[in-house]
């Protein structure tokens, strides 16, 4: 009997969901989906993304919206699990048929969607740094931050001008570390270096004095890190514990101040190649990025309180792309969006000179990057 | 490899261990008095980094750590209060969800509290760059804070539960608890006790260890696993054993990496420990006459 | 035949959900519902293992993940550049080869999901038989312990593996046509026989799990559970039954994971990870751990609430709220407690007052 009462239950609530979940139609907005991993492993690069989105879009909001529509931005929380980033981008698509959707924040999860957002013709504009996520090119996914191999390529030029021959590579094991290790273990013969060692190390790792020594013991000229968790600051803290002298080369996930301030004075000389939102006031006065670098700058950390960081840099850039095509396109058609990205050229965001194209998707190139280096615990141009 | 090398790996390994050691110490204290593993004890080592970090913006390190010290332990003997004293019958499945769902709440309320930025306190002694040299081997300075806070835990454990009327009052709650509330021992202060106890000590590692690891909101569970692991490869309510079973861990792990790679590191710990359990449960210095008697 | 109405009645709602989200026009919803299907059967599968069989298992997830790994391996290997190799002609001449155009173009040839759904459950039964037999013969903490590190073990395998995806996972698992018209595919098009797909599987697993219940097997799995030493003295296998059942819940899971994989079209690391397989046991302790149709109605509930980002940056916040309060309030399952007590008493309030009536008419008569 009891068994009838639960499922009866059952009943009771699917319907009660279904009819209390009816939502009203609003008219005159346009929907932009967002999906970021504000919580949970990913949050480094969630949090500051969905602030910044939402920042981004109140801001244009408050400014009259686009071609006289608001801006209905939804941002779903993924905590970085593939299998939510789906159903939410499934939710996103065909429940609120939203116009394009910004992130996912992690390379996996952008590429679990990739697909559904290709059959489906819905616009992606990607946070994940993975080169899979635009390669092979599907002609509804974008991306923003820059791509690794660049990133590979500029540590690389540093180091061959600096004559370094044999290096140790680590990275943590996220999507980010992993595609980052890849892309260097596939560049640097060509560059003339040796990879003595490459190894991961878990994400929350706390102490990596072991895997340093193993480094150490191998002789290397310099050591790459590549990741975006909290080791980026105990690598350098280990290494000069350990007596390590050589340099510190780290990826483009160094970017942001907090990671300087950890290590405290083991950052300084870190080398790494990073868009020019750390350096926006350093930049000359006729920069192209300049402008809109110091207005979000100035905006975010007002708003927040606390530092800039590129990975809201990547969100900022999405959101901006997103509404620079529904201007030029002047449609609410999904395809007509995805034209109108293809076609951007010459926009100027964090990342660099957005300049889209049937073959690239990431529209980006090399001069996207600059070398920078920690200087009296401050980000500044490599000399 | 070189002898300064298996020095190096040594000391990596001690200092690890060492921060197992003191999540082990505290699900032991916990454990001895009520028969519970609390898996919120990872936890507290984080609310003793991040209530440390906020509090030394206004005052100078020692007091701040002891005043993070001193709210952790309060934090625990809330805990206990709200929670645990309810549970008191519950069986241990009960009591591993509502500890595992404790540890959720204290974790998503320090995200909200603080954020998911990483917090380094400053070193005790010198800086981010100072090292010490042993015998070839460099370690930071503040290695040396962490292994002598561990043996000042342990040392003072030792003779708290030897010696003082409450350390023998708490052994007896775990000997026997009814036997104990006979004899006019006050179970319910003794069990609230060692939570704040164990959250006090939790807290002071966090602290200790905050230099050299940092402090992030979601660090408690990694290393509540790890204490995990530690306290039932020691044997589960002996405290001392605890620690040499941490550093045991920790050199292990330490050594895997010095050969193989360090993404299977942990695969490599939890199959000794499937290994261990299977083989020898009371663990590996815990009496087997002592461990039968024992509900786990 | 009485024990079979509740599933009479599963079926019935499950068909009736089917034709309001049809009619109501929030077909959209029959995508997270069929996700939720096949945490469900995790869950039940996980019920029986704690509920009958008494054993905490923290390890579920890792179940999950062989079933889903498996899969996403054996089907994304691409087998258009292989010609020539044994494995290659073994399939191909048993006609378990299956070409297919991608999005992008490309032809690619894979092998047929039967096979890697013959191997994700052998795979996950052989693993648990012989997890089970040692690591069930220990107790409380220790055994939480040792299911927790075969799920750990399995986790670090995934995330530290190449041919595994690494933290990213594997995509582009391709779709399974379990018989030519019914198709196993996230895509629109097949999302009610999707829903059906995945609702069945929930039937047939609980209709397996009732005759379980109501055999000897059963019986035995009863005894276990009010103590396992009475039980051993009156000459019950103890550790045969708890093996069976911990294989039969591991099973289940491989099963969800194999399902969930094609039809998500791929898997990632997150389902491995000993949070999920925390969440498996919040789902059976507030679905009240020994009633399948708690776990199958919170399973439900909690995960489609989860799946459609309802809680927010609070999911994982929820999750432990519901742990707490549940295993302090109302150790025995939420509906067992709140709503059948009431329910119960409310009938006997009127069915009591009734008699009481009876009993004064009655008394006024004579």
């Amino acid at each position: 009997m009891k068994r009838i009462f639960t499922v009866l239950l059952l009943t009771g609530f699917v319907l009660s969901t279904l009819f209390v979940s009816c939502k009203k139609e609003e008219t005159g907005t346009i929907k932009i989906g967002a999906i970021f991993a504000v919580t949970g492993g990913a949050s480094f690069l969630g949090a500051p993304e969905a602030k910044t989105a939402e920042m981004v879009v109140e801001g244009i909001n408050a400014n009259g919206g686009v071609n006289g529509m608001q801006i209905e931005l939804i941002i779903k929380d993924s905590a970085a699990n593939p299998e939510k980033a789906i159903s939410f981008a499934k939710q996103l698509i065909e429940e609120d048929q939203v116009l394009a959707i910004i992130g996912p924040s992690t390379s996996g999860e952008t590429m679990q969607i990739k697909d559904i957002c290709e059959s489906y013709k819905v616009p992606l504009v990607a946070a994940g740094a993975a080169e899979a996520i635009v390669d092979p090119v599907a002609s509804y996914v974008f991306k923003t931050p820059q791509k690794d191999s660049y990133v590979a390529k500029w540590i690389f030029t540093t180091m061959k001008s600096m004559g370094i021959k044999r290096i140790g590579v680590v990275a943590a094991n996220t999507g980010f570390g992993n595609a980052g290790k890849g892309q260097l273990e596939k560049y640097a013969s060509d560059f003339g270096i040796e990879i003595a060692i490459a190894e991961t190390y878990d994400k929350a790792a706390t102490d990596l004095t072991a895997l340093l020594t193993k480094l150490k013991a191998q002789n290397v000229d310099a050591v790459v890190n590549w990741s975006i968790v909290p080791a980026q600051s105990i690598v350098p803290k280990n290494m000069k514990q350990l007596g390590m002298e050589v340099p510190l080369f780290q990826s483009h996930g160094f970017g942001n101040i907090k990671y300087v301030e950890a290590a405290g004075e083991a950052a300084e000389g870190i080398i790494f190649p990073a868009g020019r939102l750390l350096v926006a006031e350093k930049l000359a006065d006729g920069h192209p990025q300049k402008e809109n670098l110091v207005a979000y700058k100035t905006a975010y950390e007002a708003k927040y309180g606390e530092d800039v960081s590129t990975f809201g840099g990547h969100a900022y850039d999405a959101v901006m792309l997103v509404i620079e095509a529904i201007k030029s396109a002047d449609s609410l058609e999904r395809k007509e969006i995805r034209d109108a990205l293809e076609a951007i050229s010459g926009f100027p965001g964090t990342g660099g000179v957005f300049s889209f194209s049937a073959s690239d998707h990431n529209g980006l190139g090399m001069d996207s990057l600059e070398m920078l280096t920690v200087m009296n615990g401050q980000f500044d141009f490599l000399q | 490899m070189s002898p300064e090398q298996i020095l190096q790996y040594i000391f990596a390994g001690i200092t690890v261990g060492s921060i197992y050691a003191f999540v082990a110490i505290g699900y032991n204290i916990i454990y001895n008095t009520t028969g519970i593993i609390n898996f919120a004890q990872g936890e507290f080592v984080m609310l003793g980094g991040m209530i440390s970090f906020t509090l030394s913006k206004f005052m100078p390190l020692l007091p701040a750590i002891i005043l993070a010290v001193l709210i952790t332990a309060a934090i625990g003997g809330l805990i206990e209060i709200v929670f645990i004293r309810r549970m008191r019958k519950s069986s241990v499945l009960g009591m591993v969800v509502v500890t595992i769902g404790i540890s959720i709440l204290l974790r998503e309320a320090a995200l909200y509290i603080w954020d998911e930025q990483i917090r380094a306190l400053s070193f005790f002694t010198g800086t981010e760059i100072s090292s010490v040299n042993i015998l070839g081997a460099r370690i930071s300075p503040q290695v040396l804070w962490v292994l002598g806070v561990t043996s000042i835990i342990v040392g003072g454990l030792y003779l708290f539960f030897k010696f003082t009327l409450t350390g023998q009052a708490m052994r007896a709650c775990s000997e026997n608890s009814r036997a104990a509330k006979l004899c006019g021992i006050k179970t319910d202060s003794m069990v609230n006790l060692s939570f704040m106890l164990s959250a006090g000590i939790g807290a002071l590692g966090g602290c200790v260890v905050s230099p050299l690891t940092q402090t992030h909101y979601a660090m408690g569970t990694d290393l509540a696993i790890k204490g995990f692991i530690v306290a039932i490869l020691g044997g589960l309510g002996n405290p001392i054993a605890a620690v040499a079973a941490g550093l045991i861990l920790g050199l292990l792990e330490s050594f895997s990496i010095s050969i193989l790679p360090m993404a299977y590191k942990d695969v490599i710990s939890v199959i000794i420990l499937l290994i261990i359990l299977v083989v020898k449960p009371s663990g590996l210095f815990g009496s087997k006459q002592a461990s039968s008697l024992k509900d786990f | 035949m009485k024990r079979y109405y509740p599933v009479i009645i599963l079926f019935i709602t499950i068909v009736v959900i089917q034709i309001l989200t049809f009619v109501t026009g929030k077909g959209y919803m029959l995508t997270q519902l069929t996700m939720s299907a096949y945490y469900v059967l995790v869950a039940v599968g996980l019920c029986m293992v704690m509920g009958y069989a008494g054993q905490i298992s923290l390890g579920q997830a890792g179940f999950f993940a062989i079933g889903g790994y498996t899969t996403a391996f054996l089907t994304t290997i691409d087998f258009s550049d292989k010609a020539g190799t044994a494995i290659y002609k073994l399939l191909d001449t048993l006609g378990l080869l299956i070409t297919k155009e991608t999005l992008y173009g490309d032809t690619i040839m894979h092998m047929s999901p039967w096979v890697s759904l013959f191997l994700a459950v052998i795979l996950a039964g052989i693993t648990a038989y012989l997890l089970g037999i040692p690591v069930l013969k220990l107790k409380g903490h220790y055994l939480a312990m040792a299911t927790m590190g075969f799920g750990i073990i399995i986790y670090r395998l995934v995330l530290g593996t190449k041919i595994f995806g690494e933290a990213d996972g594997i995509s582009n698992v391709p779709s399974f046509t379990i018989f030519p018209g019914l198709e196993l595919s996230g895509d629109f098009s097949t999302r009610i026989s999707n829903y059906y797909i995945a609702w069945l599987l929930v039937i047939a697993a609980i209709l397996l799990m009732v005759n379980l219940i109501n055999s000897r097997v059963g019986r035995a799995l009863r005894s276990l559970h009010g103590g396992e030493d009475a039980s051993d003295a009156m000459g019950v296998d103890t550790a045969r039954y708890k093996v069976i059942v911990f294989v039969i819940g591991a099973v289940f899971a491989a099963l969800a994971g194999f399902f969930m994989t094609h039809y998500n079209g791929g898997i990632g690391p997150s389902e491995a990870g000993v949070g999920k397989s925390v969440r498996y046991v919040a789902i059976v302790a507030v679905g009240g751990m020994a009633n399948i149709w708690g776990s199958l109605v919170m399973g439900l509930i909690l995960n489609f609430l989860s799946l459609r980002g309802v809680f927010g940056h609070f999911d994982d916040a929820v999750f432990g709220v519901i742990l707490v309060v549940m295993m302090m309030f109302m150790p025995e399952g939420f509906i067992r407690i709140a709503v059948y007590r009431d329910i119960k008493s409310f009938f006997h309030k009127i069915l009591n007052r009734r008699k009481v009536e009876k009993i004064k008419l009655e008394h006024s008569h004579e």
